[in-house]
C-alpha cells in the first residue's frame, strides 16, 4: 500500500524533474565530456550588471556537478522505491526492475525532449561506475573459496570466453555467408569482435542474481569468480580483435596472430601483476598510516582506484589489477588498521559499489529508449539469442567433464545447467559494444542494439526464471541456518582426520604448495607489511577473549537497564566477585601476553591488567541467572576461534577476520608437545623404575645452565626434561599462569614457548620421539595432563602461585591417581613384548 | 621402490583389496609401497610406534586417535588388508557405486560407515554412545589451553543438549547420525587418492 503510494508520488516527481532538467540543460553525456560547447560557453555569463544583485540565478555556474548530483539521486531513489515492494522483488530480480526503471525514466525523457540525451558513456562506466564495483568484488573475495576453486575459475574464465567468443562469431559468420541475415557488411574478423564482447559473463549482472537465489558457495563462487575474471579477459579479447580489425584482413599473418596471443597473455598476467603490486603498496601504506587514522580508508580507495587506472594507462587489465589489488590487500589492511578504519572500509565500499550497481542498471534502461541506435535485423538478433545460450552450456558442460577428472568432489548434473543458465551479459558487454568505431564498423549500431537486447534477455527473462529453476531442479543451496556445535566440532574433525589420513597414506597432496607459500608468507610479507603491533595482535586470543566481554559488558549493561538501574553492580558481593574474576581473567589470557615477556613477570601483570577491565564482566555475567542464551552464544563463538585448525585449512585462509592468523605456530607447538606428552604416558606403566634420578640430576643442570642466560630453549628433544627442572626449581618464567587451565599440564605448559620456531623439522620430531619413548623423566611420568573429566577449580591458587609451589606438588599426584582409573586414552599400556624390544 | 612392492604383492591379493575396499590396482600397490616404507621392523604388519614415526602425525590433535582407528579391536598390529580396510573409509563416492552396490554389503566408504568411523573416535570404550567424558577428551585434545574447564564444560554439555534427543546425557550413533544429516560428509571425509 505504502510502497505503492510512494511510487507514484515518486514518478511524479520525477516527471517534474526530469522535464525540467531536460528543457533547460546539457545532457549528463555532455556533462562529463569536456568539450561542451554550452556549458563553456553559458559559464562566462558576465553580462552586464547595473547594480548589485542581491541573490542571482546561477544555474550554469552548478549545473554539470548538479546533473550529476541529481542523477544519482534518481537512481538510488528508483533502488528504494523498487525495495520497498518485497512481493515484487521475491520474483523479479532487483537487476531487472532497475533495468524497467530505466526504461520509464528514458521514456519520460523522451516524451518531455523528443530526442535521448541521457545514456551511458564508455567513459563513465569504465572510469567511474565500474572501477568500485570491481574493487569492492575483490576485497570481500571469499579469499579460501577462491584460491580452492581457482583452477576451476580460470578455465571457466579464459577457455570458456575464448570458446564462446570463438564459437559465436564463426557461427555467425556462417550464418551470415549462409544468407540467413540477409545484407550486411560484416567480415569473419567484425564478427569475431563481436564474440569477444558478448562472450564474458557480466560480474554485477550475475552477482545481482545470484545473492538473491543463494545457491552453494561452491556454484556461487564458480559462477562469480568466473564473471569477474572474464571480463578481464573479454576486454583483452577485444582490444585484440579491435586491433585486428583495424589492421584489416590483409594485415594479419601469422606473426601478428602470434602477437595476438602474447598480447593476450602479457595484457592478462600483466594486469593481475600490477594490481599484486599496488595491492603490496596499499598494505605497506596502512602500514605506516598510524598517525593519520581519520584518512586511513580514504588510501584503500586512492590506491584500489590507481591501480585501474595504472593498468588502464599501459593498456594491461584494468579489471583484473583491480580484483587482485583487492584480493592481494585484504589481509594485511585489515589486520594493519585499526577496527573503526576496517569498518569504514567495508562500508563505504558497499556503498560506492552497490551505488554505481544501481546506476549501471538505470542508465542501461535509459540508454535503450533511442531511436537512433536501434536497427532490427531478426536473423542476426535471433540467432546471437540462440548461439550464446547454446554455446555457454556446450563450453560448460565440455570444460566441467574435464575438470570434474580432477576434482574430489565433482560438479553435479544440475550444478552445470545453473551455471550455463547464470551467464548473464551486462553492462561490460554495452560498455564495449559503444566504444567501437563506428567508421571502421559500419554496423555498429546493429551489434549496440544487439547487445542491448542480449543484456535484456539475459538479465530480465534469465534472471526471472532462475529462482523459480533454483527451486524446481532443487540445487543444492547455501546452508541458511547457524552451524551448531557438534557441526562446528565435528567439521574440525574432519579435517583433522583427512590431514592425518593423508600423512599416513604418503600424499603430499596439494597441501605442499601452500605449505611453502604460508612460510614465506609468515617469514617475509608479514614483516614487511604488517604493523609490528599488528603483529603481536594477531595473538587472537586475546582480541576473542576481548570481543566477546565487550559483548557481555553490553548484554550487562542493558540487562541492568531493564532492571532500572545499574545499581547493583555496585553491591559488596558483586565487586568482590568482580576482583576474583578478574584476576582469573588475567591468568586465562596470561599465556598469551606472556609469550613475548617471558623472564620478567612481575612488570608484565600490572601492564596487562590495563586492557582487561572492559574484558572482566563476562564472568559476573554467569552469577546472573537467565542469561543463558549469552553463554550458547559464546560458546559458539569460543569454539570458533579457539578450536585448531586442520593443516589444510590455515594453508590458505585468507581470512577478512583478523583474528585467526597467526596463531598456526603456536598450535603446532601446542599440539606436538601435547602428543608427546600423551605417547609418554602410554608408556609410562612400562617404563617405570628405569632410575630416573640420574636424568633429572643431569635436566636440571642443564636447565639451570641454560634458562638465566635467557637463550632460547630448543623444541628438540630435552623439552620433557626441563620442564620437571623447571618447577623443581621454582624458578618458573610462566610459572603463574600454568595452573591456569586447571587441567594443563603443569610441565607441559612451562614447554610453550613461542618463541621457539613452529617447523618441528622431521629428523628432531622422530628423535624426540625416541628420545622421549626411551626415557621419561620422572615428573613426567608423575604428572601426566590432567584430563577434562576431572576439572579442578585452581582459583585459589592462581592468585599466589609462586609460594604454593609444594601445594601443587602434593595435590598433582591424587589427581593423578583418579586420571589413571579412567581416563587413559585408547592406546593401552604396551604389551610387554614391546616392552622389551624397547629396552 | 614401485616395482619392489608389487613383487611382494600377490595378484590375488590386490584382487581381494580391490574388491574389499574399491581402490584401484595402481593406488593399491602406491599404497603398499607407503606401507613398507612405514614398515620399519619389516614383518608386514605396522605397529603403533610405525605410525607415530610419521613427524606431521606429531602435530596433529586427533593424531593419536586416528592411529587408534587403524587398530579396531585392540590389536598391535595392523596388516596391509587392514590398513587398507581404514583407507578405504576415504575413499571418495563415486557416481557409478552408488547404485551398483545394492546386492553386496554397504561399501566402506558409505555415508553410514564414514560416520562411523568418525563416530568411533570420540567413542572410546566402545558402547556405541558418547558420554561427555568422551566428548570432553575430544574437545580438550582440539582447542587451545586457553579456554577454562568452565568453558570447555560448558560448550560440551550444549553440544550433548543439541544431539540427545532421548535425553540419556550421552549422543548415541543414530543421534549422531541424525544431528550431522545436513553436513556434507560424503565431501568432508574424502581424500582423492593418488593414483
Amino acid at each position: 500500500m505504502g510502497g505503492t503510494q510512494g511510487s507514484v508520488l515518486f514518478f511524479g516527481l520525477l516527471v517534474i524533474i526530469s522535464r525540467s532538467l531536460a528543457n533547460e540543460v546539457p545532457t549528463l553525456e555532455t556533462s562529463h565530456s569536456t568539450t561542451n560547447a554550452t556549458s563553456s560557453s553559458s559559464g562566462h555569463e558576465t553580462a552586464v550588471i547595473s547594480t548589485l544583485p542581491i541573490v542571482s540565478w546561477k544555474w550554469h555556474h552548478v549545473s554539470e556537478p548538479y546533473l550529476v548530483a541529481l542523477w544519482i539521486l534518481v537512481c538510488w531513489l528508483c533502488k528504494l522505491v523498487i525495495e520497498a515492494n518485497h512481493h515484487v522483488t521475491n520474483i523479479i530480480p532487483e537487476s531487472a526492475l532497475l533495468i524497467c526503471a530505466g526504461f520509464i525514466l528514458g521514456g519520460i525523457i523522451w516524451g518531455a525532449d523528443l530526442q535521448q540525451t541521457f545514456k551511458l558513456t564508455p567513459t563513465v562506466f569504465f572510469f567511474y561506475l565500474l572501477p568500485p564495483i570491481i574493487l569492492d568484488s575483490g576485497y570481500h573475495m571469499p579469499n579460501k573459496l577462491f584460491f580452492t576453486n581457482l583452477g576451476a575459475i580460470l578455465v571457466y574464465a579464459v577457455i570458456g570466453t575464448c570458446w564462446n567468443a570463438a564459437s559465436l562469431g564463426l557461427s555467425l559468420w556462417g550464418c551470415h555467408k549462409g544468407g540467413a541475415m540477409g545484407e550486411l557488411d560484416i567480415g569473419l574478423l567484425q564478427y569475431l569482435l563481436f564474440g569477444s564482447l558478448i562472450a564474458a559473463v557480466d560480474p554485477v549482472a550475475v552477482l545481482a542474481v545470484f545473492e538473491q537465489v543463494h545457491v552453494n558457495e561452491v556454484l556461487f563462487i564458480l559462477v562469480f569468480g568466473e564473471s569477474l575474471l572474464n571480463d578481464g579477459v573479454t576486454v583483452v579479447l577485444f582490444n585484440v580483435f579491435d586491433a585486428f580489425v583495424t589492421l584489416g584482413g590483409a594485415q594479419i599473418d601469422a606473426v601478428e596472430i602470434i602477437k595476438g596471443i602474447i598480447s593476450f597473455f602479457v595484457v592478462a598476467f600483466g594486469g593481475s601483476l600490477l594490481g599484486f603490486v599496488f595491492g603490496l603498496l596499499m598494505c605497506f601504506l596502512t602500514r605506516c598510516t598510524k598517525n593519520i587514522q581519520i584518512i586511513e580508508p580514504g588510501f584503500i580507495f586512492v590506491v584500489g582506484y590507481l591501480s585501474y587506472l595504472t593498468a588502464e594507462m599501459l593498456s594491461l587489465s584494468a579489471i583484473l589489477s583491480c580484483v587482485f589489488c583487492g584480493v592481494c590487500c585484504q589481509k594485511y589492511i585489515n589486520a594493519n588498521m585499526n577496527e573503526n578504519s576496517v569498518k569504514t572500509v567495508k562500508y563505504a565500499m558497499k556503498v560506492f559499489a552497490n551505488g554505481s550497481e544501481t546506476m549501471i542498471f538505470v542508465f542501461l534502461g535509459i540508454s535503450a529508449i533511442d531511436k537512433t541506435i536501434w536497427v532490427w535485423n531478426t536473423g542476426f538478433i535471433l540467432l546471437t539469442l540462440l548461439f550464446i545460450f547454446i554455446y555457454r552450456f556446450i563450453g560448460v558442460f565440455i570444460q566441467t567433464w574435464i575438470l570434474n577428472r580432477f576434482r574430489l568432489v565433482p560438479l553435479e548434473f544440475i550444478d552445470q545447467l545453473i551455471m550455463g543458465f547464470g551467464g548473464l551479459r551486462g553492462a561490460v558487454a554495452y560498455g564495449l559494444a559503444v566504444m567501437m568505431d563506428e567508421n571502421k564498423i559500419k554496423e555498429k549500431n546493429l551489434m549496440v542494439s544487439t547487445t542491448l537486447i542480449v543484456v535484456f534477455f539475459t538479465v530480465i527473462v534469465q534472471g526471472i526464471i532462475m529462482k523459480p529453476l533454483v527451486k524446481w531442479l532443487k540445487v543444492k543451496k547455501a546452508t541458511e541456518s547457524e552451524l551448531t556445535l557438534i557441526e562446528k566440532v565435528q567439521n574440525r574433525v574432519f579435517d583433522h582426520m583427512l590431514v592425518a589420513i593423508e600423512d599416513i597414506s604418503g600424499q603430499i597432496g596439494h597441501n605442499y604448495m601452500r605449505d611453502k607459500w604460508k612460510n614465506f608468507e609468515e617469514k617475509w610479507m608479514m614483516w614487511l607489511l604488517m604493523k609490528p603491533s599488528a603483529r603481536k595482535k594477531q595473538d587472537h586470543v586475546f582480541n576473542v577473549f576481548h570481543q566477546l566481554n565487550l559483548k557481555d559488558a553490553v548484554e550487562y549493561v542493558s540487562e541492568g537497564e531493564s532492571r532500572g538501574s545499574l545499581e547493583f553492580i555496585r553491591n559488596d558481593s558483586a565487586i568482590i566477585d568482580f576482583k576474583k574474576k578478574l584476576g582469573e581473567d588475567i591468568f586465562d589470557t596470561m599465556p598469551d601476553v606472556t609469550a613475548d615477556t617471558s623472564f620478567d613477570h612481575g612488570i608484565v601483570l600490572p601492564d596487562r591488567r590495563d586492557p582487561v577491565p572492559s574484558v572482566s564482566l563476562e564472568m559476573h555475567e554467569q552469577t546472573m541467572n537467565g542469561l543463558r542464551e549469552m553463554e550458547d552464544l559464546n560458546s559458539h563463538h569460543l569454539l570458533q576461534e579457539h578450536l585448531y585448525k586442520g593443516r589444510k585449512q590455515h594453508r590458505h585462509k585468507f581470512s577478512r577476520n583478523h583474528l585467526t592468523i597467526n596463531t598456526d605456530e603456536d598450535e603446532v607447538q601446542e599440539i606436538f608437545q601435547r602428543t608427546m606428552r600423551r605417547r609418554l604416558e602410554s608408556f609410562k606403566s612400562a617404563k617405570m623404575g628405569m632410575g630416573p634420578p640420574k636424568i633429572i640430576s643431569k635436566h636440571t643442570k642443564k636447565e639451570q645452565q641454560k634458562a638465566p642466560n635467557g637463550m632460547k630453549r630448543n623444541s628438540g628433544d630435552e623439552d620433557f626434561e626441563f620442564s620437571e627442572a623447571d618447577s623443581a626449581s621454582g624458578y618458573d618464567p610462566s610459572y603463574s599462569y600454568r595452573s591456569g587451565g586447571g587441567i594443563e599440564n603443569p610441565a607441559f605448559m612451562a614447554d610453550l614457548d613461542p618463541v621457539v620456531p613452529v617447523q618441528i623439522p622431521p629428523w628432531l620430531a622422530e628423535a624426540e620421539l625416541y628420545s622421549g619413548a626411551v626415557s621419561p623423566s620422572q615428573r613426567a611420568q608423575a604428572r601426566p595432563p590432567l584430563s577434562a573429566g576431572d576439572l579442578r577449580r585452581l582459583a585459589p591458587l592462581r592468585i599466589s602461585t609462586r609460594s604454593t609451589d609444594s601445594f601443587m606438588m602434593a595435590d598433582i599426584p591424587a589427581a593423578e591417581q583418579r586420571r589413571d582409573s579412567f581416563d587413559l586414552p585408547p592406546p593401552p599400556p604396551p604389551p610387554p613384548s614391546k616392552d622389551g624390544r624397547h629396552q | 621402490m614401485g616395482s619392489r612392492a608389487s613383487t611382494l604383492l600377490r595378484e590375488e591379493e590386490i584382487e581381494e583389496i580391490k574388491k574389499e575396499t574399491g581402490f584401484s590396482h595402481s593406488q593399491i600397490t602406491r599404497l603398499y609401497s607407503r606401507f613398507t616404507s612405514l614398515d620399519k621392523g619389516e614383518n608386514g604388519a605396522l605397529s603403533r610406534e610405525d605410525f607415530q614415526r610419521i613427524p606431521e602425525l606429531a602435530i596433529n590433535p586427533l593424531g593419536d586417535r586416528i592411529i587408534n582407528a587403524f587398530f579396531p579391536d585392540g590389536e598391535d598390529q595392523v596388516n596391509f588388508r587392514g590398513f587398507m580396510r581404514t583407507l578405504a573409509h576415504f575413499r571418495p563416492v563415486e557416481d557409478n557405486e552408488k547404485n551398483k552396490n545394492v546386492s553386496n554389503t554397504e561399501p566402506l566408504n558409505s555415508r553410514t560407515n564414514k560416520l562411523h568411523f568418525a563416530f568411533q573416535l570420540y567413542d572410546l570404550d566402545r558402547d556405541d554412545k558418547i558420554s561427555r567424558d568422551e566428548l570432553l577428551q575430544v574437545l580438550r585434545m582440539m582447542v587451545g589451553v586457553n579456554i577454562s574447564d568452565e568453558q570447555l564444560g560448558s560448550i560440551a554439555d550444549r553440544t550433548i543438549q543439541e544431539a540427545d534427543a532421548n535425553g540419556d546425557g550421552c549422543i548415541s550413533f543414530t543421534e549422531f547420525m541424525k544431528v550431522l544429516e545436513k553436513v556434507d560428509v560424503e565431501q568432508k571425509m574424502s581424500i582423492r587418492f593418488l593414483h
